[in-house]
């Protein structure tokens, strides 16, 4: 099939989980005890002034007609009212979502870097020292949570040996830049203050490093295994019977069938670097949505929780349609082969 | 008695092969590093309360005087902001990290995998549908987000936070089982069996099953290390364990203010977390070498 | 005259879990300047691992333990990169017994073939357009007949027949002018009726380009019909040499006769007899002589000593034999 009908089917399987999602969520959220109109009126609100409320919000309902509303809210960019910070939780989302979207985009772009990077290297000097590094690097990878790396860090980099800043977006008494985006690093080149871009930089790689280096590790091991597998192909050895130069047996012939099963690993780590980035964010005062969802979840703000837990699921969908595609695109078997193969 | 015993380990071990595994297992030192880690671990978490030096530490007690005292011979990994061994928090922290991860995968594997292979089993029909479509919709969410959205809509506690790793667990389980049945259920000795008569039942649990089980042990093992992360990072948000229970991601999470001056609060237990995954993570690795199949 | 190629006293053992398999057992091999050569035996003797090593491109835990391989008088075995790189685009090709995985997954043939003309010059020589690397590309898949090549250029290799992708390789090998031709069993993963198509392609390009030939087979019919000369191969060593038409009638080591026996007759005259035993073990393999344990004419020095490949008469015809040795 082509690629176009390939990314159709996929993108309708991923709306399916997503409305499995929102109907999980949205009926965890009406299944809890409590009353959402009295939370949100207050506890000292005249009863009422709680039936109008609940009529507003449509609890009388009955429970599946709600949840069509909220869908239709959703459409309408009407992500509910937030009891804690008294405004529509969208205004909240788009305040606090963006600071974490260049976070985890630096992270990501560190992880895929990274990965190639040590894996190809692993993979070209397989058993001998820099390949024993790369591995024995990567059980240390996948065993120490982000959180853990990220307290490792501020130690190290915050009090030891000081070259990172451990904490915030920028050096206090420099100026942030107007919001356009809101994310610092583009509004600061947006207005062209190059020198607070590179101090926003400079705040983020710590936090960045601290979210990847699982996932980097982890996939260079992939990309690793995958290119000492392939290395004894026989396609592979007839390359090299055809003479080709090293360098495009490495970087092409090799790499290419190598990385494949790697990359939905990889798109599925960078999809993780959302969840990390809860972990991390409050360990290096870093203002993103994390720090907004941890307000929602100790004030039990339902709404807050529902839109949030939705917005992370629906970019978190976006990124393994993504990696979907690009798997397909890269390896043709998978797009091209008929079923039943 | 004794003798029926050995001819019973004996018929297991050829029936499973499993002189053969070892010597695949024991090819690698990573394993065998693997497995004393995790061994150690689990026997350390069941003797917690004999093997620290302080275990009324463990639960509510305070001591000032003796507060944020760095590692020496009386408190060898120093005490906390409340006084409290740190050693000793951080031994019964591996009781309830093991305890969690037992609990989340006894509740989970059993279902995830009967599921899997009734769906494998049953494959093309409706029955396969319907569980890997529910299946799938769990596996798309992002498991920390769930788990974090489940812990804080219900009140925060290990309890609650064990239940939400587990309801998001399951249908991995269930996906590999399934791809691991499909394949098998198409295997010349499966139809034998189904041929001479074999019940389902039969078919399911004694042909398809056995051949699954490298796949899901391996990942049983690795899991005990997700399970354990992702709890300890429930905890350090503060919607896991609550203190003062010894969690070693509370216990993280409670030593961070004091990270600069009093080091060893925070980083005793997060090394304690990274060990244990290391090692389940070791002895995930050998077990999925023991079930290679060597070609040529 | 100076052969083209000669293999002498070739060890090569490979490092694996359980040990080192000693698999080549001191290789003997001349091929001469327009010569074809076959090399007949069973699964496992060590014919696919002779002829990699000549390419140098055996598997990453092998190791050379001895020998010497001279290909226009130059030791292969101490080739720089330069000289090794010269030779495998100018002088010698490959063809790998099973063409779907000797073909990469990934890319199209096109690419595959575009890659292999474009660095078949010297290094860094006239730099190809991707307009003559495509007609060049069609141009090869023509001369082995494959049909609408334009449309073969742009699939990926799972997307063809097993006959078009040997047909492909045999294009990739012969797209440039070579010296020798390296054969390994083109034809065993084959459908039987597909087999003697390709046969009779490679026959025809062969002659038509004047190359020399090594043709790796297990099985005797595709061999006799085809070379001028048959080696023997058994456990990693050359037992017997003959010009084709010596070794099938007047067969001299008693591995080539059960082997010739071994062949049902046409007639259907009774069944063909088996030579007893197992294949050796290549991490223990038996003293001396390899083959003396499932030999009926062994004797004592066999369990000894490894019989040396000798000529025994005029007709260049060699055996590795105590029998036939002077002890």
């Amino acid at each position: 099939m082509r690629l176009s009908t390939y990314i159709i089917r996929i993108a309708i399987l991923v709306i399916f989980s997503l409305i499995g999602l929102s109907i999980l969520v949205f009926v965890l959220a009406r299944v809890l005890p409590g009353d959402p109109a009295r939370m949100v009126a207050g506890a000292r609100a005249e009863e009422w002034v709680v039936e109008q409320l609940r009529k507003q919000l449509r609890l009388d309902k009955p429970l599946y007609e709600q949840y069509f509303y909220w869908v239709g809210d959703i459409f309408r960019g009407e992500l509910g009212y937030s009891i804690l910070t008294k405004r529509d939780v969208v205004t909240d989302v788009l305040e606090y979502l963006p600071a974490s979207l260049e976070l985890i985009f630096l992270a990501a772009i560190f992880q895929l870097i990274g990965a190639f990077a040590l894996g190809v290297i692993a993979g070209r000097y397989s058993y001998k020292w820099p390949d024993n590094m790369v591995r024995i690097a990567s059980y240390v990878g996948i065993s120490v949570p982000a959180f853990v790396l990220a307290i490792v860090f501020q130690l190290v980099f915050g009090w030891w040996v000081k070259w990172f800043p451990i904490q915030g977006v920028v050096t206090s008494g420099i100026e942030l830049p107007p919001t356009v985006t809101g994310m610092t690093t583009l509004d600061s080149l947006i207005a062209g203050r190059v020198d607070t871009f590179l101090n926003v930089v400079w705040h983020m790689v710590l936090p960045a490093l601290a979210l990847c280096m699982g996932g980097m590790l982890q996939d260079a091991r992939i990309i690793r295994a995958g290119m000492v597998e392939n290395k004894d192909k026989d396609y592979i050895a007839l390359a090299s019977a055809q003479g080709l130069p090293e360098r495009t047996i490495t970087f092409r012939y090799l790499l290419k069938p190598s990385v494949i099963p790697a990359v939905t690993i990889m798109g599925l780590d960078i999809a993780a670097l959302m969840a990390n980035a809860f972990l991390v964010e409050s360990v290096f005062n870093w203002p993103g949505f994390s720090k907004l969802g941890m307000r929602y979840m100790f004030n039990k703000d339902l709404n807050g929780i529902v839109a949030l837990v939705l917005v992370i699921g629906v970019i978190y969908a976006v990124a393994n349609i993504v990696v979907d595609i690009v798997v397909a695109y890269l390896d043709p078997r998978i797009r091209l082969m008929e079923r039943g193969e | 008695m004794q003798i029926r015993l050995l001819e019973k380990i004996k018929q297991l071990s050829t029936r499973f092969d499993l002189r053969r595994k070892w010597y695949r297992f024991s090819r690698s030192p990573l394993s065998i590093v693997g497995l004393v880690i995790s061994v150690g671990s689990i026997v350390l978490a069941l003797a917690a309360p004999y093997v620290s030096p302080y275990p009324q530490h463990a639960g509510l007690f305070t001591d000032f005087r003796h507060a944020r005292l760095p590692p020496s011979f009386t408190y060898l990994f120093g005490t906390d902001e409340m006084g409290r061994d740190v050693l000793s928090r951080t031994i019964f922290g591996f009781q309830y990290s093991l305890m969690m991860a037992a609990v989340v995968l006894a509740l989970v594997v059993p279902p995830g995998v009967i599921l899997g292979l009734i769906a494998g089993y049953y494959r093309g029909t409706w029955i396969d549908s319907v569980v890997m479509r529910i299946s799938d919709m769990f596996i798309a969410v992002p498991p920390l987000v769930l788990a974090l959205a489940i812990a804080a809509v219900l009140t925060p506690s290990l309890v609650n936070s064990m239940m939400a790793v587990s309801l998001m667990w399951w249908p991995w389980y269930t996906r590999l089982t399934y791809n691991t049945a499909s394949a098998v259920r198409n295997e010349y000795f499966v139809q034998a069996a189904e041929v001479m008569g074999a019940s389902s039942f039969h078919t399911i649990f004694r042909e398809i099953l056995p051949n699954c089980l490298g796949p899901i042990l391996t990942k049983i093992t690795l899991d005990v290390g997700w399970v354990i992360l992702l709890g300890s990072a429930l905890s350090f948000v503060g919607l896991g364990a609550q203190p003062p229970t010894p969690d070693l991601g509370t216990m993280v999470a409670g030593g961070g203010q004091f990270i600069h001056n009093a080091w060893w609060i925070s980083i005793f237990p997060a090394a304690a977390i990274s060990l244990i995954i290391l090692g389940f993570n070791l002895l995930g690795d050998g077990i999925r070498d023991m079930f290679i199949e060597e070609a040529k | 005259m100076e052969p083209l190629l000669e293999v002498k006293d070739l060890r090569i053992g490979f490092k694996t879990y359980m040990g080192k398999l000693k698999v080549l057992n001191g290789v003997n091999l001349t091929v001469h300047q327009g010569e074809k050569v076959g090399i007949i035996g069973e699964s496992g003797c060590g014919k696919t691992t002779t002829m990699r090593a000549i390419l140098r491109i055996l598997a990453t835990n092998a190791v050379i333990d001895g020998g010497d391989i001279q290909f226009r008088g130059n030791d292969v075995l101490k080739m720089d990169k330069k000289e090794l790189t010269e030779m495998r685009r100018k002088s010698i090709t490959m063809i790998f017994q099973d063409p779907t995985a000797a073909l990469n997954p990934v890319f199209k043939v096109g690419d595959l073939l575009a890659d292999v003309i474009k660095f078949s010059g010297s290094h860094d020589s006239g730099k190809h357009s991707k307009k003559e690397l495509r007609e060049k590309s069609i141009e090869a898949l023509k001369e082995v007949a494959l049909p609408d090549p334009e449309r073969v250029l742009d699939s990926y290799p799972f997307q063809l027949s097993g006959g078009m992708r040997q047909r492909i390789c045999i294009a990739m090998s012969l797209s440039t002018a070579k010296d020798l031709l390296i054969a390994d069993e083109p034809t065993t993963n084959l459908d039987v009726t597909i087999q003697d198509q390709v046969l009779r392609l490679m026959k025809n390009l062969v002659e038509k380009k004047n190359l020399s030939v090594i043709l790796i087979s297990h099985a005797l019919g595709t061999v006799s019909g085809t070379v001028d000369t048959v080696y023997v191969m058994y456990a990693g060593n050359m037992i017997e040499a003959a010009e084709t038409k010596e070794l099938f009638s007047n067969p001299l080591h008693p591995y080539t006769k059960g082997l010739l026996k071994s062949v049902p007759k046409l007639t259907g005259a009774g069944f063909s007899e088996g030579i007893r035993g197992r294949i050796a073990d290549y991490i223990n393999p038996p003293q001396g002589c390899r083959f003396h344990p499932r030999c009926d004419s062994a004797f004592e020095i066999c369990r000894k000593e490894n019989p040396q490949f000798l000529e025994v008469d005029a007709n260049n015809h060699k055996v590795a034999c105590w029998l036939y040795s002077k002890r």
